[in-house]
């Protein structure tokens, strides 16, 4: 294996891994913190068991999110220590922030976890807030260090140095703010489907009723409220990619000719040979109005880019494509949700809404990872945008094809069995949690 | 700027050496406990660190941080020429912490068990393996960012005695500072009396490998005695050592927990500090009797003193609440043995 393609797989893979764990460790405690509110203010012991079923599951996301997390922190500099040379100076203020959020994240979780009855309930509900806070904040500021990479700041780039480097600036970038944004979004959308959708399917199984109902309610509720928002951050998010990265934009659209009022396409598949799609669907002047809000503007396609320059286009065209459609989908779900909630009570009863979010579980998911795709790949073949290819950062050490087999196989069988260990928390719900109030309700 | 900068490395090191140390001991502990012994162990250690294992952890990120933002060319040097250490001790990293989370979190205890105790024990043996050799590796001169072919650069930067007997060094410290910790976290006399043996074998082996270490460093031509007792606070750091080792083995019989844990650390702390002081302000070895420098090679002025305010910032929240968390898991155990 090439070693450059194994280097960008095996990031590829280790990122791809890390946020969904991450997501979930900084979405969850929020949806426990709700849960545990509503046990603390009821007393409905219902809401202490979801509380503390949500946190064993936490706990075991959390642990792999944070090694996961660990050796990504190792792997920029055994991946790419040529990019780290020149830009962890610059774009290192986040990760140092990031530092102090993450270890006051497992400080508040050892609070949280071991804190059942120990301490005073109230400051051991905020020790679970703190949690999802301070998890929050530090995928912002990764995120705030991604956005670097694509909107480099905070530094003067003459004659291959790096001069007057403002870590500040660099933090504060063009693209932090749309990046951040739709990736907290997301991450709220995409953990309250995957939690909902679980909830859904034990319902529908008729088990444990009455807990997996609570539990299942405030998911959806959390899920869907982010799809519903995520779509207006998707709209800030186009409007900027359009301005600072017209390449990205043009492999995420396809859109090879540079034209007035260009069309949007839908699917297709692109021929970068012969610069066209085929079989796309083609809506009229959408695209001018998503990256510039007017129907007649002019987007740059990819013939104003210099062909060396050029992103995989089919790559990040698939993944925006799927980001967007399963973005759209789950808009529809938590729109039918919330009608349910506000005019169809009976709805709520029956089983074909339960049954569409039991097959929405991934989809947050597998959006998150294609939009990440998108991001990444549309970068390329730039690791700092305009500045360094990635093909000039990647270590000189040979062989990296064998580390990427040996982290895919650690990676596919830690996959594994965190599946299996859910599998058993929740067959375990019953035995473990349901108490006979659960009848009596 | 630098030197607040410089001090929270070594800190951060000194503390990943403490606890995370103490931890990784506590798995090498179980590796090294009898069948008959091993669910005892396993319980006393899982009370004893399962709040605060995650932050124990946290020293190394600060640390690798420190080094990515503030000294960038030491940790891309490190990371190119030690790829094969540091990724062996990432995957010690993984197995270990997701296996001690898993073997309590998986809500049926059963024959899985069998394969995360092992995964976890083996692992707590090679991951600080693995860290002495890097940080062997990085003081033994033997890394050639000029070389030209792959042993030379990626295998012998790391692989040789020298750094070998740290790696062992390492992991009987951390043996030695857990069994020290865990005599303090028993409630019977029968576990009490199995950690002070096991303090009494991790301070032999340390001991030991301690020699090893020296014998290496001559056979390898590294000027390791020159180090330690060329200068006034070397010697004055091993003789505190010493001497508080003999007052330790004394005090093994009386059983005052927080004075051993105390000296254990003061020792730890002295070794770091004469093995540290006389390279400083140099982290790195060349080959070519270059060195890598943490005042030469820091990052650009405006970095550091953002990295520094930072890092001062971050503590005012980080130590306060690990104390706090520390205090309270420690307190409230005594509350709970009381009753």
């Amino acid at each position: 294996m090439d070693d450059f393609i194994a280097a960008r797989s095996q990031m590829a893979l280790s990122l791809g891994f890390h946020i969904i764990f991450s997501c979930i460790g900084m979405v969850m405690p929020f949806f426990m913190a709700v849960a545990h509110y509503y046990y603390l203010k009821t007393n409905n012991i219902v809401y202490k068991n979801i509380t503390k079923a949500w946190s064993k599951g936490v706990a075991i996301f959390f642990a792999t999110g944070a090694v996961s997390g660990t050796v990504l922190s190792f792997e920029l500099g055994l991946l790419w220590p040529r990019f780290m040379v020149h830009a962890g100076p610059i774009f290192g203020m986040p990760f140092s922030l990031e530092g102090t959020a993450f270890f006051i994240e497992a400080i508040a979780l050892g609070f949280f976890l071991y804190g059942w009855d120990r301490f005073n309930k109230w400051f051991h509900w905020v020790t679970g807030v703190v949690v999802g806070v301070s998890g929050l904040a530090s995928g912002i500021l990764v995120v705030a260090a991604n956005a670097w990479m694509n909107s480099p700041s905070g530094f003067d780039f003459v004659d291959g140095q790096y001069l007057n480097v403002d870590p500040m600036k660099a933090m504060f970038n063009d693209a932090w703010f749309s990046q951040a944004l739709h990736m907290c979004i997301a991450a709220f959308a995409a953990t309250g489907f995957a939690v909902a959708g679980v909830h859904a399917l034990m319902i529908i199984r008729k088990q444990n009723v009455y807990f997996h109902t609570k539990s299942f309610t405030i998911a959806a509720i959390f899920g869907c409220a982010a799809a519903l928002l995520q779509p207006l951050s998707g709209d800030i998010s186009a409007k900027d990619v359009a301005k600072r990265q017209p390449a990205k934009l043009a492999a995420m659209e396809a859109h090879f000719h540079t034209e007035k009022s260009a069309g949007l396409i839908v699917g297709g598949i692109p021929d970068e040979k012969n610069k066209k799609v085929d079989y796309g669907i083609k809506i009229p002047g959408l695209l001018s109005f998503m990256a510039h809000g007017d129907f007649s503007k002019e987007v740059t396609g990819l013939d104003q880019i210099k062909p060396e320059d050029h992103p995989p286009v089919a790559i990040t065209h698939y993944a925006f494509q799927i980001m967007v459609g399963l973005g759209m989908t789950m808009m529809t779900i938590a729109l039918l949700y919330f009608l349910a909630l506000w005019k169809k009570k009976q709805w709520l009863q029956s089983d074909w809404l339960l049954k569409l979010f039991v097959a929405a579980t991934p989809l947050g998911f597998i959006a998150v990872e294609a939009g990440w795709t998108v991001t990444e790949v549309g970068r390329q073949p730039w690791i700092i945008y305009n500045v360094m290819r990635t093909a000039d950062a990647v270590t000189p050490m040979p062989g990296i094809g064998y580390s990427f087999y040996l982290f895919t196989a650690m990676y596919v069988s830690l996959g594994i069995i965190v599946t299996f260990m859910l599998y058993r928390q929740i067959k375990m719900v019953g035995k473990l949690y349901d108490l006979p109030s659960d009848t009596k309700h | 700027m630098l030197y607040v900068v410089i001090i929270y490395l070594w800190t951060s090191i000194l503390l990943y050496l403490l606890l995370g140390g103490a931890d990784f001991g506590a798995g090498i502990i179980e590796l090294f406990t009898s069948k008959a012994n091993k669910i005892r162990t396993r319980k006393t250690l899982y009370e004893a660190i399962g709040p605060i294992w995650e932050a124990n952890h946290m020293w190394l990120i600060i640390a690798i941080v420190i080094l990515f933002v503030g000294f960038p060319t030491i940790y891309s040097t490190m990371s190119v020429n030690l790829h094969i250490p540091l990724t062996v001790m990432l995957w010690g990293i993984i197995a270990r912490g997701t296996a001690f989370t898993f073997r309590h979190y998986d809500a049926v205890k059963d024959d899985m068990q069998d394969i995360y105790n092992p995964i976890f024990a083996y692992s707590s043996f090679i991951t600080p393996f693995f860290l002495g050799i890097i940080a062997g590796s990085a003081v033994s001169g033997h890394i050639d960012p000029s070389a030209s072919n792959f042993m030379d650069a990626y295998i012998f930067s790391w692989l040789h005695w020298f750094s070998i007997s740290v790696g062992l060094f390492t992991v009987a410290i951390c043996g030695f500072l857990a069994a020290v910790f865990l005599i303090g976290e028993t409630d019977n006399d029968h576990d009490r009396i199995r950690f002070e043996r096991k303090a009494k074998a991790f301070n032999i082996a340390a001991v030991v490998s301690g020699v090893l270490v020296f014998l290496s460093a001559l056979a390898d031509g590294i000027p390791l005695i020159d180090w330690v007792f060329g200068n006034a606070v070397g010697i004055i750091a091993i003789t505190a050592a010493t001497l508080s080792l003999i007052l330790l083995w004394y005090l093994l019989y009386k059983g005052k927990k927080n004075i051993l844990r105390v000296l254990a650390g003061f020792q730890v702390t002295m070794i770091l500090l004469t093995t540290t002081y006389r390279h400083y302000p140099n982290i790195v070895v060349l080959k070519n009797g270059g060195y890598l420098s943490l005042i030469e090679h820091s990052g650009h002025e405006k970095t550091i003193e953002a990295l520094a305010m930072a890092l001062l910032i971050g503590s005012l929240f980080i130590l306060p609440a690990l104390f706090y968390l520390i205090y309270s898991f420690q307190k409230k155990k005594v509350d709970y043995v009381r009753e």
